[in-house]
């Protein structure tokens, strides 16, 4: 499904002292297939925009009997219209599914099973049958790559904190949404649970559900696995761009207070030696790059 | 002087394997050690034998040569402070300045005392500005600065940092790395950094692996970084600039293993046309 966002503006408290902008006529498209990265500092509004995209922030227009005519805000998913009243939500949540930072801690069920179970009969259409539930569930934890039998009656407060993130992902992808939106989803991993998390995703991403987006402050993470990346800073999206071209900003990118990719910082360093690299700033491809040219004999 | 010292100490929760198994470890005064290790190796059980919240099985240890026991664990406990890993769940207090003189006021010290050393921990993490805020809407590097004021605020002689930036940004990562960094060079305190951010281990003197509970290696942190194939058999992933040396080399660049990207340029620089 594609995600277009006209216009869209949060403010947190709106109408009190404490009033705070989050976003800030913030325009943005995501296409169907695509696996998007969206960066930013910690307040730059990235957590306020996911949450728009299954519905947990209501655009003020949805709340509303009647549209107002001068409103510009446009947030559609797919066949979702967000800013109309009518939107059925539910279904809404079925189909973009949303995992949030360390959603280990959200783990409650007394079973693997019995967790992964419950967003499945939450948000099914209809009232599945003890054999579709359990269809569902042994589909979703083998498809974060758990041995649905010998983990299904085991407590998920007994599992590695890696299988633990696992469990939590199943139960969102229980649902089969075509759209999974993560906050962070390798924070807080050591390099090779992350490495298995972004390996995950991948194969999620060609199997499962069709669009991914990530919300990440690792921008090796981004520059290896996006086709394209927003930065948001302070409430606005300054660059929507595919790696390649994104982090040739090292400079304006570090400016905003955000990182690079090592292999940004490598092109930038060699570039001051007068050897221009274009790379997409993935680490296979810089290799490649960099071995093409290099000169003959020992060095 | 040793500032602390395991000596064959062992360490089980519960049935199966041990967490800490017949670990000899020691780290000494004013040093700065990086422990690393994959998730479950046993680096966390070695920061909470050192503080006396477990007890070993087996095995003795030491901090500035006094035994950790039931009995001198309120000393052991004024000499080596302790941060976590959770900037949301470290706070006692609501606002900055209570947090701080949480443990000051448990041992008991004067009213004017504990004031000055409020004053002294926050200017030492930079976080004086906000000596009345409000600690929960601080962000996470401030969050974990204060956490270090409060244990600062005890005067300790050793601090150990147990995952202490692994849920920041890379901002607040930094923002640690500094105020850990000038805290052993100004204040003259021991640091053992328990992370698994192999980038952060270079802040430090000396860096120890752990695995199933052992040291496995040990040296300087450059040197640990050459070690590719051990890293890897530890369940540890090379920084990513040590993969990129690895593999201009394997491709036929002669790049030494470094983790400074202007010396990798410069010897890619003279290779490449």
């Amino acid at each position: 499904m594609r995600i277009v966002a006209e216009h869209l503006t949060h403010i947190y408290n709106a109408k009190t002292p404490f009033a705070a902008k989050a976003l800030d006529d913030v325009s943005l498209t995501i296409g169907e297939g695509e696996f998007f990265g969206i960066i930013g500092q910690t307040g730059s509004g990235k957590s306020t925009f996911v949450q728009h995209l299954n519905g947990l922030i209501r655009v003020p227009a949805s709340l509303r009997r009647k549209k107002k005519k001068d409103d510009p805000t446009v947030l559609r998913a797919g066949e979702f219209d967000l800013t109309s009243k009518k939107t059925d939500f539910r279904a809404l949540r079925r189909q973009v599914g949303m995992v949030f930072q360390y959603p280990e801690n959200q783990l409650f069920a007394e079973t693997v099973f019995e967790d992964v179970a419950f967003g499945y009969k939450n948000f099914a259409e209809g009232k599945p049958s003890p054999e579709e539930t359990e269809r569902a569930v042994r589909e979703a934890i083998e498809a974060v790559g758990l041995p649905y039998g010998e983990i299904k009656d085991v407590s998920p407060f007994d599992l590695s904190g890696g299988q633990k993130r696992r469990v939590a992902i199943a139960g969102v992808i229980v649902t089969k949404p075509e759209t999974l939106v993560l906050d962070e989803p390798a924070a807080g991993l050591d390099p090779i649970g992350k490495r298995e998390v972004m390996e995950l995703l991948h194969r999620l991403h060609e199997s499962w559900c069709k669009t991914v987006v990530i919300v990440s402050h690792d921008m090796d993470e981004i520059a290896e696995n996006c086709t394209r990346v927003a930065v948001f800073h302070e409430g606005k999206v300054k660059y929507v761009l595919p790696p390649r071209e994104l982090f040739r900003r090292t400079e304006e990118l570090l400016e905003l207070g955000l990182d690079v990719p090592l292999t940004a910082k490598l092109c930038l360093a060699l570039g001051r030696r007068g050897i221009d690299i274009d790379c997409d700033f993935t680490t296979e491809d810089f290799l490649r790059k960099v071995l093409a040219r290099k000169k003959g004999g020992a060095c | 002087m040793k500032a602390i010292e395991f000596r064959d100490v062992t360490f089980s929760y519960g049935e199966g394997a041990p967490a800490v198994n017949h670990l000899n470890f020691s780290a000494e005064e004013g040093e700065f050690v990086a422990v690393l290790g994959h998730n479950g190796s046993g680096k966390s059980t070695l920061a909470r034998l050192a503080d006396g919240l477990l007890t070993a099985d087996g095995g003795e240890i030491r901090v500035f040569g006094n035994p950790v026991s039931e009995k001198t664990l309120s000393d052991i406990r004024k000499d080596v402070g302790i941060v976590f890993q959770n900037p949301d769940s470290q706070a006692v207090a609501s606002l900055v300045e209570d947090d701080v003189a949480f443990g000051a006021e448990n041992i008991g010290l004067p009213r004017e005392e504990i004031g000055r050393r409020i004053g002294f921990a926050l200017r030492a993490v930079g976080m004086e500005p906000y000596r009345t805020a409000t600690i929960s809407r601080l962000s996470g590097g401030q969050k974990q600065r204060v956490a270090i004021a409060g244990v600062l605020a005890l005067k300790p002689r050793i601090m150990i940092l147990d995952e202490s930036t692994s849920m920041l940004d890379p901002r607040g990562r930094r923002e640690i790395a500094e105020v850990v960094k000038r805290l052993h060079r100004e204040e003259k305190i021991t640091v053992l950094f328990i992370t698994h951010f192999m980038e952060e281990a270079l802040l430090a003197d000396r860096a120890v692996v752990m695995n199933r509970g052992e040291i496995v290696m040990e040296g300087a942190p450059a040197e640990i970084f050459g070690r590719h194939e051990e890293l890897l058999t530890y369940n540890l992933a090379l920084p990513r600039i040590g993969v990129i040396c690895k593999r201009l080399r394997e491709g036929g660049i002669a790049a030494a293993d470094t983790l400074g990207i202007e010396e990798l340029a410069k010897e890619i620089a003279e290779c490449v046309s």
